[in-house]
């Protein structure tokens, strides 16, 4: 496959993990645009990662610099739940308590580096490995990281649903 | 390791690495055998698959949503030597205006030239559709398997190189083509694609060989096909489906790489 078609492809995963990561659909494209203009005008540069001799890794890795960037100049980047999201006919219904309001609320409390590593393996089902390329730390950061976003998900999660162990008792 | 040897500790990685579906063979059975005697664990990993549920049942949707024309247009390079990336952005830009604009303006305003053999397109390309997608048996003359043959066949009676587009992407395989006759006695090449449910679309492709023209994308609707359709040189190209199976912002898409493979 050329290259500029295997970046192609990757578009709707990279719109997936934005929008996850920010939470809101604009914004969410705006980071998957400055990625893509990034990938191309260096694309002749991209060593592959990742096991599937796609670009996937590589572009993850250009958008959590991009993102980075951003934190580190003061644009604003937190996270902002957008509203047509729980609309979706995707919603869960009796499985579980959980909406995807109470989701992208829970998410919105994790600290982005935290939400980060959460999203990289759950969602776009990175290896380790692959996920502390991208992040650029080490394997044992990962997994921490990872734990401490998990426990924390959890608990707002529980909270959230009202009838969980961390259930407020007045 | 010998059926013998204590397995190794459990640790937390291995507990997060059941979660996520990562751990091999005789390794998972033990996290698997450990877990049943700690309720507690088995409880964090079970919430920790939940998360990852829930997260792609949150956000799974935008794989599938059509992109925005200004993604596809930073997805193409931006050289200004590189006369294909104009036609691209040029293309991508057209489309979102052509869907609107030639509904609108389809078979009721004459477009000088190009308009008498570009009307007739449309109708033309979902006839040749609405009568071979059904076939169960013979879809095709020539398949798949023989592309080479298909290709040089069909580039030989149409007068021009052509080569079927791959649509493996967009999640459609090439079945193969067929040559159809085409007004006034020309030939015409029709390819057939098929999704994994079953659902088809036609490549119709017609050499007007009434010089270079170019334009841009239009839809039409032909009784219960949504074709997209567009002049470039000397082909005229039809991309069909059924309304009712195909969005026309998917067949767009659809169209734009079938346009991105004819114009390497």
């Amino acid at each position: 496959m050329h290259s500029r078609d295997s970046i192609v492809a990757e578009i709707p995963r990279l719109r997936r993990y934005a929008h996850a990561l920010l939470g809101e659909a604009n914004r969410a494209d705006d980071l998957v645009q400055d990625t893509l203009e990034r990938a191309l005008s260096r694309w002749r540069l991209w060593q592959p990662l990742g096991s599937h001799g796609t670009p996937r890794a590589w572009l993850f890795a250009i958008m959590h610099n991009l993102f980075i960037n951003q934190l580190k100049a003061g644009k604003a980047v937190e996270f902002r739940p957008d509203d047509e999201l729980p609309d979706l006919p995707t919603r869960p219904t009796q499985d579980d308590g959980l909406g995807l309001r109470d989701l992208t609320r829970a998410l919105a409390t994790l600290a982005d580096d935290q939400r980060e590593i959460l999203l990289l393996i759950g969602l776009e089902e990175l290896s380790y490995q692959e996920a502390a390329k991208v992040l650029s730390i080490p394997l044992g950061t990962v997994m921490s990281r990872l734990s401490r976003a998990r426990a924390r998900l959890r608990g707002v999660l529980e909270e959230e649903a009202g009838g969980g162990i961390l259930k407020v008792i007045k | 390791m010998n059926s013998q040897s204590v397995p190794a500790p459990i640790g937390e990685d291995d507990l997060h690495a059941q979660a996520d579906g990562r751990l091999a063979g005789p390794r998972r059975g033990e996290v698997d055998h450990w877990l049943a005697s700690h309720p507690q664990e088995a409880g964090q990993v079970a919430a920790w698959r939940a998360q990852n549920a829930l997260l792609h049942r949150a956000y799974d949707n935008l794989l599938d949503a059509p992109l925005p024309a200004r993604l596809l247009g930073a997805s193409r390079p931006a050289r200004a030597a590189n006369h294909w990336s104009w036609r691209i952005a040029a293309v991508v830009s057209w489309l979102a205006l052509g869907a609107v604009i030639g509904y609108w303006l389809r078979g009721d305003v004459g477009f000088s030239s190009n308009s008498r053999s570009l009307a007739s397109l449309p109708r033309q390309a979902a006839i040749a559709h609405a009568v071979y997608t059904p076939e169960v048996r013979h879809p095709v003359e020539v398949g798949a398997e023989q592309e080479a043959h298909l290709s040089a066949w069909l580039s030989k009676r149409l007068g021009a190189p052509l080569k079927p587009p791959h649509l493996e992407n967009a999640g459609y395989a090439l079945i193969g083509g067929r040559l159809l006759p085409g007004e006034g006695g020309g030939a015409v090449a029709q390819f057939m694609y098929q999704a994994a449910n079953g659902q088809r679309l036609t490549l119709y492709v017609r050499n007007d060989a009434s010089g270079s023209s170019e334009t841009a994308f239009r839809t039409a609707q032909e009784g219960g096909i949504r074709v997209f359709y567009w002049l470039d040189g000397r082909f005229g190209y039809a991309l069909s489906g059924e309304s009712a199976a195909i969005n026309s912002a998917d067949l767009l898409r659809i169209a734009t790489l079938v346009y991105r493979q004819l114009n390497p």
